[in-house]
């Protein structure tokens, strides 16, 4: 085991050394240089160059490389393949990041908000956590059990389940982790890492009810586990009574199967919940009278104050927001005309407005919704915004559809205190600042 | 073929079972899938903290120090205290903390709150590079050995279905249940703190 060891902090410090090389080089998807500017300045460079360019040996991850034609009304492109499954342009290079957890077997990657456009997250930068790596199933071998406190155990191959009447539902999933390392002093530079750990989707499946109804439920069944079939077998223990809200079992992620990463071939979907209890690779459905009181609800995904009281089950995502452009490690074009854009969510309901800074706090202006607005999913919101090209602090804020009111990080840590660097860890949905300096420089500042 | 009939009768039934939560009489409205075996059953484990659904078997301190030292300490080191995987004894004390800079220090023996818990997580999930791979009695084993190193069994304690769900954590009243949601009044119109992010490392 110790020689296992070994191997594995070899194999992590090989990985950080090669990103390192990778974000210095500017052919490399992971370069970290002058890509990273505000607006499309790199792009006008791209377009004074007037040769050919042979493919790059080596393309961003998802998407393959083709030569660059000076000009490409001049030359065919490449044909159409019979059969395919497209990929993204070869320019693009936006890629979700991995925390550097000791191991990558129980880890996350962020998504690069930053880069993100609307309100739907492209499947393959769907952010990710794991507890034992991303499981490999056969959706053709998999099962659901449904038993416990049940009047007929039921057992459903994934054939079984697709025929069931289905819905789909435009649906974000927040870990409740998300910014964890935020709460006394400003950390991460970008985004991606203060608020990477949200995503959205439309999700499809089956709802939870339809399939409790058919093994019926008996009398003094208040809860139910959910078990996935990864090497974590993960387990998170959900009330009845939400289970037979709008909880559903997805099979479909933005109109195909679900990812390997999101849980495939099944994820339990518990709306408006934080990211761990939405079950992924689910193949057990287990009716109880109490909680399990698993691992994650009780060591891990609890609330520690500073009384040494720790908050459990608290499930709800609550109202957040943050400005994704502007944001952190960005530089301005200088003074003029700019768009603040950025997402909003609440796991209780729809957003009902979001009120935009960009003098730390002091004033505030309504920012425009994109439409459609809906429960409990990103919703993208707009702001017009004239810089002097004086120092700037921009923050947004956002109401959702029960009043709910997303609180400073100083409001929020009155009520929470700060028991450690990491405070309570868990559900810091705090107002993000980001500074601009003189220069145009954006970073990631406290600001409350 | 259904009945119009049928099928208005069924859609009552499955509604009233919706509102009901629980009904004697089930009707499945669809049917699919089959019903599992006993023995198919039988492979899942999902104790529950008063020790419902604990498998047999049993193991002690010494067996569990053995089973530890092969499958454990390479990740959480030789006397618990932690390395890749977490620290699983120590910290009591350590949780009434209103310190930013002082870390609280979770671990089985200051945090966790049942230790049926800690079974089910072992047999599940442990170890990592193996998970499942572990007798019950192995896993019994170490949880004995885990809870007798952070002083809450003795080291002759014997772990089963019937000793574990008896042994009281120390933290076993450390939760509450959640009170949200808080309610913020419009954030304030005098910043009081201003944070930036440390300088680059060079």
């Amino acid at each position: 085991m110790k020689g296992q060891d070994d191997e594995l902090r070899a194999r992590l410090d090989r990985e950080a050394h090669d990103l390192a090389v990778k974000r210095r080089d500017p052919a490399s998807p992971f370069f970290r240089g002058d890509r990273r500017r505000f607006v499309l300045r790199s792009a006008a460079a791209v377009s004074g160059i007037a040769l050919a360019r042979a493919a790059p040996a080596q393309a961003p991850p998802g998407a393959a490389a083709h030569d660059v034609p000076p000009d490409a009304t001049k030359t065919p492109g490449y044909p159409l393949a019979d059969e395919s499954y497209g990929t993204r342009s070869q320019f693009e290079t936006e890629v979700r990041r991995r925390f550097k957890t000791p191991t990558p077997l129980s880890s996350w990657t962020m998504t690069p908000l930053e880069a993100g456009v609307g309100i739907v997250t492209p499947s393959g930068l769907h952010f990710e956590r794991s507890h034992g790596g991303t499981a490999v199933i056969d959706p053709a071998r998999h099962s659901l059990y449904v038993h416990g406190m049940v009047q007929e155990p039921r057992k459903y191959s994934m054939h079984d389940l697709r025929r069931f009447p289905s819905i789909s539902r435009m649906m974000f999933i927040e870990c409740s982790g998300n910014g964890l390392t935020e709460w006394s002093k400003p950390t991460m530079r970008t985004v991606q890492f203060t608020h990477g750990l949200t995503s959205t989707s439309e999700w499809t499946g089956v709802p939870l009810s339809t399939i409790l109804n058919e093994a019926g439920l008996a009398h003094g069944a208040k809860w139910l586990l959910a078990e996935g079939g990864d090497a974590a077998a993960m387990t998170r223990s959900i009330p009845i009574d939400k289970a037979m809200k709008d909880c559903f079992l997805a099979y479909g992620q933005n109109g195909e199967a679900i990812r390997p990463e999101q849980g495939h071939p099944l994820r339990l979907m518990v709306p408006g919940c934080e990211g761990n209890i939405n079950i992924k690779w689910l193949r057990r459905i287990e009716v109880s009278d109490t909680p399990f009181m698993t691992r994650e609800e009780t060591s891990k995904y609890t609330d520690l104050l500073p009384d040494g009281k720790a908050v459990q089950f608290s499930l709800v995502m609550e109202a957040k927001s943050v400005i994704t452009s502007p944001s952190g490690e960005m530089t301005l074009d200088g003074p003029g005309f700019y768009e603040i854009t950025g997402l909003a969510w609440s796991g209780r309901g729809a957003i009902q407005r979001v009120d935009v800074s960009t003098d730390g706090g002091r004033t505030w202006r309504a920012a425009k919704l994109q439409s459609p607005v809906l429960p409990i999913c990103h919703t993208r919101f707009r702001l017009p915004w004239k810089w002097d090209g004086g120092e700037a602090i921009l923050q947004s804020r956002c109401v959702d559809e029960t009043g709910y009111v997303q609180p400073t990080l100083g409001q929020l840590i009155a009520v929470r205190g700060l028991n450690g660097p990491l405070g309570s860890i868990y559900h810091l949905n705090a107002i993000q600042s980001w500074h601009v300096a003189a220069d145009g420089k954006v970073t990631n500042v406290h600001h409350y | 073929m259904f009945t119009i009939t049928e099928t208005v009768v069924a859609l009552a039934l499955s509604m009233l079972a919706t509102s009901a939560l629980a009904t004697d009489a089930r009707e499945p409205t669809y049917g699919f899938g089959t019903r599992p075996s006993e023995a198919e059953l039988g492979h899942f484990v999902s104790p529950l903290p008063d020790g419902r659904g604990l498998p047999q078997g049993s193991g002690s301190v010494l067996e569990g120090k053995s089973v530890y030292q092969q499958q454990c300490a390479s990740c959480h080191g030789e006397k618990l205290t932690g390395g890749i995987g977490d620290r699983l004894i120590g910290g009591r004390g350590s949780l009434v903390n209103d310190d930013p800079k002082k870390a609280p220090v979770k671990t089985v023996e200051s945090y966790w709150p049942y230790a049926t818990t800690l079974f089910d997580y072992i047999k599940r999930a442990m170890p990592m590079s193996a998970p499942g791979s572990l007798t019950d009695d192995q896993v019994y084993a170490l949880t004995a050995y885990i809870l007798s190193q952070a002083n809450i069994v003795s080291e002759d304690a014997i772990m089963s279905a019937d000793t574990l769900p008896k042994v009281v954590m120390p933290n076993r009243d450390g939760f509450i249940p959640d009170h949200r949601p808080e309610r913020f009044p419009p954030a304030s119109r005098t910043p009081h703190q201003s944070l930036a992010i440390a300088p680059a490392a060079k």
